[in-house]
């Protein structure tokens, strides 16, 4: 990789990479995994003047269970949270997604923290992170936030983080017995990236209804949307193949769908259709339609 | 007598280093005050240089200098081996002069102490563009009135070729039915892993130029470069050295490999340019760049009289090494492993602002296979018959062999129902086609894809050959009685170490780990031609073949001597020259390698040593077949093919190591599957190219490969003494069209009759969409 030239900083605490956040703002760039940074330096789409490599803070490595909630910290590998045994227990559908992303070695070295501060429109985990309706923790000059996931994905390549602000967590809840999960997805061949990633929570009542049912879609939009009119058709209902498929259309009307090489409007749209089925159907294990 | 090395599956003695991360690829090689060359290519498709400026450059930290096209000026264009009639051949300078031709042509080279510094100064070059209209389509191109890739010419058309064989009119006026299909043959990214690579250094004082090069062809390589830079030849040597792949991609004579030796020449330093994966994309010749429409004659039984083929082929904005020639061999292979008794095709060669198109693994074969396989498929879709029994009606009987075609080439040997047989039984065919029918019934469309192949390989007989298809071994044992296998072929990932130190050992007696194969240095090895066209083993194994014989022949002589009988008396068995009479007494080869040196006790006028180089002319190609049936699913919300079962049943000859064959047939089964089913070089309509990186180029991972079933039957070639013919290409030949075979079989439902490749789901899904509506 032969990128500009920068100057790099190691700091070994939260504060200390705040503040150097800080001192040098929109020159800087917070390294994490590198799967995101990097290869936009090798290629000189990004040249920071400054990398501030998060690597020796041991602190946001960690991951923890607090109550009904847990914390992941925001350089947890996609490859710990797939094979955590705590998240595969206490919320299956973030290990679920992990799972998906890129190949072995993005997910040994990406970080769930850095994937998500880089805000790229066809991500696996904002989906999973809608769905769950889960915070993201941010560090800043004046002090510490929590941005729920449904804000903090603002638009095409860009979320909620100002500059000079660090990730450090993010907080997801803790699901019971009566929830299934499920994350489906359509390939882009070629980066792996999403055309149409799905993640769905389906709870159901002491009756077998749908008590809550929460569906996020990247891939689709500039940035990653919650499947709200599939919600609403389809809680308080008993969730069958036929309802499910019913429920499941147009779910992209409203998006202003992305078109590119590897997949047209269109093709997206009805995707997005289809795997949303796919993961409804999956996550309250009733057979496809 | 069974062979103790020959036919045996032995692993790779090449691989412990390669897996060790040992090798010395180019990339590995540092040289005491080496310094880098960053290249500044063109940002458009077609442009005119107004200025290049390099003042900003040229004070930066480290930079020792920077080159222009007008500083290259004297160095040759780079060459095009292929001479058809009236071809147009342009000037093709190393570095750009006055105008760009297609995205990514070098302008300039800086030259720094870090590649970090090169990098840096090379990006505050400053280009000054005028751009121009951009040609893109090879069709379009063509047309009078289109845009001119070469001003110097009157049109874009650098040739137009033919090809006829049998009575074509004939065919067609009496054919019952005639069939007509466009396909289209994408433009690929051959995609070694290694990119190419070059360190040159001139050692002023010997006035000798060494270049490291990652190259599929170093001798004639060498030749070239020392052309283009007016230096003489045997004071240029080139280093293959470790060759990451190279697909055909690295069967050139490239622009850098002449610059990076000017740049040396110049500035008297050691210079160093690895190519990065981006350059590789742009720079670096890409494959196939095909249209054709084909025409059909067809019988109501089935039986094909007739192909006609009319195609464009997308040469790109230069003339590389074989550019020209691609397309024409796609012209000797069209009638594939059938009895078409006429043929005809016209090929218009046409520039086109892009990188030029050259050799990817099967080079011009792949394209007439996939053309025949297709269009068995139409006939049997057409006839209502199943398209393994229109393959049968069609297959030359095996008592037919050695079979001229209509093309006018000798098929050596064959026996095309044998692997059909296999590949059917293996697959279970007939089982599959009743589940197809089930399974449409509630919606699920399963495929069956057949394609029994046939290819050329062994390249080939020298008239054939532009530069001579000839290969050279030496075989020499030291005085130690270690065995020294040189040849001229330079194999770069395919095992040639491992399996010409099989042919040696078996044939001298000797245990393999005493024979040592070296190839790729010019200074070392006696001239030779290279490794493409799947020749390494049919050419140059049969050279070491030959040379082996001549030497014991020698050998024979002074074992005789030495145990002082008449050399009749002699027999070689074992590594062991032994008395006929009295087999008590023997001596052993390495006894002889020593005496031979040490020449003490030779025969009156024996030549002292022993060694014996060959130079092997083979009398004609070599024609390997096979069949492959592919059965995949088609899933019809999404349009992704998911592929159920695949079965190769491959006959390249004799198998001197089927390990190295296997390897072969998965890799070139996979780059099918690249082809058919993701790859595809996209150029826009100015000439971006848009699938410039690994993120936007699919090329086939891991999880995308199938579990592969593979079988061989073994029909001997009579060319050559070991009955090999060659499995290089074998996979990307007969893979490509079983799988797209497969996929227009599963959509017989909705009326599909032809898809072209790459059969990427939105393609795929739409077709099935556009039925339902």
């Amino acid at each position: 990789m032969i990128p500009q030239g920068f100057e790099y900083f190691a700091p070994s605490s939260v504060q200390e990479a705040v503040s150097l956040g800080e001192r040098y703002g929109g020159d800087a760039k917070f390294l994490s995994g590198g799967h995101s940074l990097l290869p936009m330096m090798k290629l000189r789409l990004a040249a920071p003047k400054y990398v501030i490599d998060l690597g020796s803070i041991s602190e946001l490595a960690q991951l923890s269970r607090d109550g009904d909630k847990l914390k992941i910290g925001a350089l947890v590998t996609h490859h710990d949270i797939e094979t955590s045994g705590e998240i595969r227990r206490s919320c299956p559908l973030l290990a679920q997604t992990a799972a998906e992303i890129g190949d072995p070695q993005v997910r040994n070295r990406g970080t769930i923290g850095g994937s998500l501060a880089h805000a790229d429109p066809a991500a696996d985990y904002p989906a999973a992170l809608l769905a769950l309706d889960a915070e993201v923790e941010i560090e800043g000059a004046s002090g510490s936030k929590r941005v729920g996931a449904g804000d903090f994905f603002v638009g095409l390549m860009a979320s909620a983080l100002q500059e000079g602000e660090l990730l450090v967590a993010v907080h997801v809840p803790v699901l019971g017995p009566d929830t299934g999960t499920a994350y489906a997805k359509l390939r882009q061949q070629a980066s792996g990236f999403a055309i149409a990633g799905v993640a769905a929570v389906v709870t159901r009542d002491a009756s077998g209804k749908c008590s809550r049912l929460a569906v996020g879609v990247t891939g689709v939009g500039p940035k990653p949307f919650r499947a709200s009119q599939v919600e609403t058709t389809l809680v308080g209902k008993k969730l069958n193949s036929r309802n499910v498929a019913a429920a499941c259309r147009q779910v992209a009307s409203g998006v202003e769908v992305l078109s590119d090489l590897s997949a047209s409007a269109e093709y997206r749209s009805a995707m997005a259709d289809v795997f949303v089925r796919r993961a409804i159907a999956a996550a309250a294990a009733v057979p496809e339609a | 007598m069974a062979e103790k090395y020959i036919g045996q599956a032995i692993k790779r003695t090449e691989d412990p280093r390669l897996v060790s991360g040992l090798g010395h690829y180019v990339g590995d090689i540092n040289l005491p005050d080496l310094h880098h060359v960053a290249l500044v290519r063109s940002m458009h498709a077609h442009a005119r240089i107004r200025q290049l400026d390099a003042s900003r450059a040229l004070p930066m930290p480290g930079v020792v200098g920077v080159f222009t096209g007008e500083d290259c000026k004297d160095v040759g264009s780079v060459p095009c081996a292929s001479s058809l009639e009236g071809l147009k051949v342009p000037r093709h300078p190393v570095l750009a002069l006055g105008k760009v031709h297609y995205l990514g042509e070098p302008i300039a080279a800086v030259v720094a102490d870090s590649l970090y510094r090169a990098v840096d100064a090379a990006e505050a070059l400053v280009v000054d563009y005028e751009p121009l209209p951009a040609v893109v389509d090879p069709e379009q191109a063509a047309r009078a009135g289109s845009p001119l890739v070469h001003e110097e010419f009157s049109d874009n058309v650098a040739f137009v070729w033919s090809l006829a064989g049998g009575s074509v009119e004939q065919a067609f006026r009496e054919a019952d039915r005639v069939l007509k299909q466009r396909m289209v043959h994408q433009r690929l990214i051959p995609m070694a892993m290694e990119p190419r690579g070059v360190i040159a250094r001139f050692q002023p004082g010997e006035q000798e130029l060494t270049l490291w090069s990652s190259t599929q062809i170093p001798h004639l390589m060498r030749t070239q470069v020392a052309i283009m830079l007016g230096l003489a030849e045997n004071r240029l040597r080139v280093i293959a050295p470790e060759v990451g792949g190279g697909f055909g991609s690295k069967l050139n004579v490239y622009g850098e490999e002449a610059l990076l030796g000017l740049i040396s020449m110049r500035l008297h330093k050691p210079v160093k340019w690895i190519e990065t994966r981006r350059e590789n994309f742009a720079g670096t010749i890409h494959g196939r760049g095909q249209v054709g429409d084909v025409e059909i004659a067809v019988k109501n039984d089935g039986r094909v009289t007739g192909v006609r083929y009319t195609v464009w082929a997308d040469l790109g904005a230069y003339l590389q090494l074989l550019t020209p020639a691609i397309p024409t061999l796609t012209g000797l292979m069209l009638t594939g492993a059938y009895r078409i008794p006429s043929v005809r095709m016209d090929v218009k060669g046409v520039f086109t602002n892009k990188v030029a198109t050259d050799a990817y693994r099967g080079a011009g074969r792949p394209e007439a296979t996939y053309v025949v396989e297709r269009v068995m498929d139409l006939v049997a879709q057409e006839l209502n018959m199943d398209p393994v029994e229109v393959r049968r009606v069609n297959f030359p009987a095996k008592r037919e062999f050695p079979f001229k075609t209509a093309t006018g080439l000798v098929y050596d040997s064959g026996n095309y129902e044998a692997p059909l047989k296999r590949a059917l039984r293996a697959s279970g065919y007939s089982g599959w086609r009743r589940r197809q029918e089930r399974e449409r019934k509630k919606g699920r469309y399963l495929g069956i894809g057949v394609s029994t192949y046939v290819e050329i390989c062994a390249l080939g007989p020298s008239p054939a050959m532009p530069a001579g298809g000839w290969e050279s071994a030496t075989v020499r044992i030291e005085p130690t009685g270690r065995v020294t296998v040189l040849t001229g072929a330079s194999p770069h990932g395919q095992g040639q170490e491992t399996s010409f130190a099989q042919i040696a050992a078996e044939m001298l007696g000797v245990a393999m780990e005493d024979v040592l194969v070296l190839h790729g240095d010019t200074s070392i090895v006696q001239y030779g031609i290279g490794t493409f066209g799947s020749r390494a083993t049919a050419v140059g194994g049969t050279a070491i073949y030959r040379a082996i014989e001549k030497l014991l022949k020698k050998a024979t002589l002074l074992a005789a001597h030495l145990l002082e009988v008449p050399r009749k008396e002699v027999r070689f068995e074992a590594g062991r020259f032994v008395c006929r009479a009295d087999p008590a007494r023997s001596v052993s080869i390495q006894e002889v390698a020593l005496a031979s040196y040490t020449a003490k006790k030779l025969p009156a006028a024996f030549e002292p040593g022993l060694s014996a180089t060959y130079f092997y002319e083979p009398s004609n190609f070599t024609f390997p077949f096979g069949a492959h049936i592919c059965i995949v699913e088609v899933d019809r919300e999404t349009g992704v093919i998911k592929i159920l079962k695949y079965v190769a049943v491959d006959d390249c000859g004799r198998v001197i190591n089927p390990l190295l064959v296997e390897g072969q047939v998965h890799g070139g089964i996979v780059q099918a599957l690249g082809q058919a089913f993701m790859e595809e070089a996209v150029y826009d309509e100015i000439g971006q190219l848009v699938t410039g990186t690994l993120m936007d180029y699919a090329i086939p991972r891991a999880h995308d490969v199938p579990w592969m079933e593979l079988d061989r039957t073994e029909t001997r070639s009579p060319v050559n003494p070991l009955g090999v013919k060659g499995v290089g290409e074998a996979g990307t030949i007969g893979a490509t069209p079983a799988l797209v075979n497969a996929v227009v079989d599963a959509l017989r439902p909705f009326a599909v009759r032809h898809i072209d490749m790459p059969l990427r789901p939105e393609k795929v899904w739409k077709l099935m969409r556009k039925e339902e509506q």
